[in-house]
């Protein structure tokens, strides 16, 4: 049982990454061009959402081999993915010393019903959410840090956005709430008063908010910041574009002068191919509706 | 200029430093983020290179053309208080690394010196001219050797059985004419001591 200072440095940890920019790698060669580019850490896994997307089938944690290939590779957090509710390879992940889990709708869940008790690990976790009573239920199981679900594997910001403009509405809502009235949505949301009573009294989640699931350009990572992210992950948006190592770096400096209008224009100019989108009536899956 | 509130700047490229502008803030001072090379277009009393990614914020500082105006003005005497990553940034020399950024601090650090995140600690110890202050280690760097005419401020062990530093002490906290460079972050907690040492640093 990871006590409650382990808590606190795991959440810690999620405020140094802010600004920053979390990018998908799939070699430690990528993951050298992310560095270089200016990644605040990496997410190591074997194939990316849009690849896991395309290919279809069961997926899952990646080889703990190539994992730690990308740890000797580079000197930020890494970062990687188990299965929603499949504690197991949560445990490799931490046996291999990784810097972040992410329990991500992106693979196959491992359990329909429960998610990880993530209080049970020393190393911290980041889940996804796309409204607040996913966010607080993650933040509740042991969570240090939230991201949105978005449409992993799009490109397209769509979800990212309604995930983001809901969280912060319903934040809103709760601070205005009479006191009396918290305990009813505690009970509304299945999560503690005391985590209700949080937000209500900071207008924020307890822990660092980030945005995932359709950044492809300097301008959707703009849009997320100035819609209250504090971080972004880029997936496929980056190592499915033409020219990875200059969008990446395009979307850091967006991300840090994010209401700059005039720098993410130059920015912008000559990236490439973004990679090609998927609309989501186009979709066959939707990872965000998984574990909830 | 320096008759009503101080001028500090915070470096806001990347990283924690939202949690310095609050605590400077509460403690009377008029704070400014540094994000592009308009924003030092002020006067800046003293400036605060926060925790975060080192690779990142050393590489924003140029690509931004930031980099040589703050490191002209570091070396003209302004006085900087850097956390963890910022204490990176002012090293000499990044052991094991061809490359350094600043290098306005004579000493050697080095980066992630306790290990991974299972190697990150909590605990309290003393600061010379301070007194006892919580110390909270993320991911943390360590200063393997500083020169004669740096003054060690901070000696702390690892209380973390994981870190391969556990026991041994090492230096943690610095001073060197104008600057101040800690391995820990003073601005995850409650704890406003360092802060004020800052500003007095500033305001002298």
């Amino acid at each position: 049982m990871a006590d409650q200072n382990r808590y606190e440095l795991n959440k810690n940890l999620a405020q140094m990454l802010k600004g920053g920019v979390i990018m998908d790698v799939t070699t430690p060669e990528q993951a050298k061009i992310a560095e270089a580019a200016g990644a605040a850490a990496v997410m190591a896994l074997e194939r990316i959402p849009a690849d896991i997307r395309a290919a279809g089938g069961v997926s899952r944690m990646s080889d703990p081999k190539m994992i730690k290939g990308i740890q000797d590779a580079v000197s930020i957090p890494v970062m990687a993915k188990c299965r929603i509710g499949h504690f197991a390879e949560a445990q490799i992940l931490q046996a291999i010393e990784i810097d972040y889990i992410d329990e991500s709708e992106v693979l196959s869940p491992a359990d329909d019903v429960f998610h990880i008790n993530k209080r049970d690990f020393e190393v911290p976790f980041v889940c996804g959410a796309k409204d607040l009573g996913e966010a607080l239920r993650r933040i509740e199981e042991g969570a240090s840090m939230i991201r949105t679900k978005g449409e992993p594997g799009t490109g397209d910001i769509v979800q990212a956005v309604r995930h983001m403009r809901l969280m912060n509405q319903e934040i809103a809502r709760i601070s205005s709430l009479r006191e009396d009235e918290l305990f009813n949505r505690a009970k509304e949301l299945q999560v503690s008063y005391d985590l209700v009573r949080y937000v209500h009294d900071h207008k924020k989640l307890p822990v660092v908010n980030f945005a995932a699931g359709g950044v492809a350009t300097p301008a959707d990572a703009a849009l997320m910041m100035q819609l209250g992210a504090e971080g972004v992950f880029v997936g496929s948006g980056i190592f499915k574009s033409g020219n990875p190592a200059k969008r990446a770096a395009a979307i850091v400096q967006a991300v840090t002068n994010y209401t700059d209008a005039k720098l993410i224009a130059k920015l912008s100019e000559d990236l490439g191919e973004a990679m090609v989108g998927i609309n989501e009536q186009e979709i066959a899956l939707l990872m965000a509706e998984r574990g909830k | 200029m320096n008759i009503d509130k101080p001028q500090i700047g915070v470096l806001a490229v990347q990283g924690a430093f939202i949690e310095h502008e609050r605590i400077l803030q509460a403690l009377g001072a008029d704070v400014f983020e540094i994000r592009q090379l308009r924003d030092l277009d002020r006067t800046i009393d003293g400036l605060v290179l926060p925790g975060g990614e080192s690779t990142v914020q050393g590489k924003l500082l140029r690509d931004l053309g930031l980099f040589e105006p703050l490191r002209a003005k570091i070396q003209a005497g302004l006085p900087v208080l850097a956390t963890c990553a910022g204490a990176i940034l002012l090293a000499e020399k990044i052991a094991g690394e061809r490359d350094a950024h600043f290098a306005t601090l004579p000493a050697i650090i080095r980066r992630n010196a306790y290990g991974r995140q299972l190697g990150s600690f909590f605990t309290e110890n003393e600061v010379a001219h301070i007194g006892k202050v919580p110390q909270t280690f993320i991911r943390a760097p360590f200063f393997e050797s500083v020169s004669d005419d740096v003054e060690i401020l901070s000696r702390t062990a690892s209380t973390n059985g994981n870190s391969d530093s556990a026991n041994t002490k090492q230096i943690v906290a610095v001073k060197y004419r104008n600057q101040i460079a800690l391995s820990f972050h003073p601005e995850l907690n409650s704890d406003t001591s360092i802060h004020r040492y800052f500003l007095d640093l500033v305001a002298a």
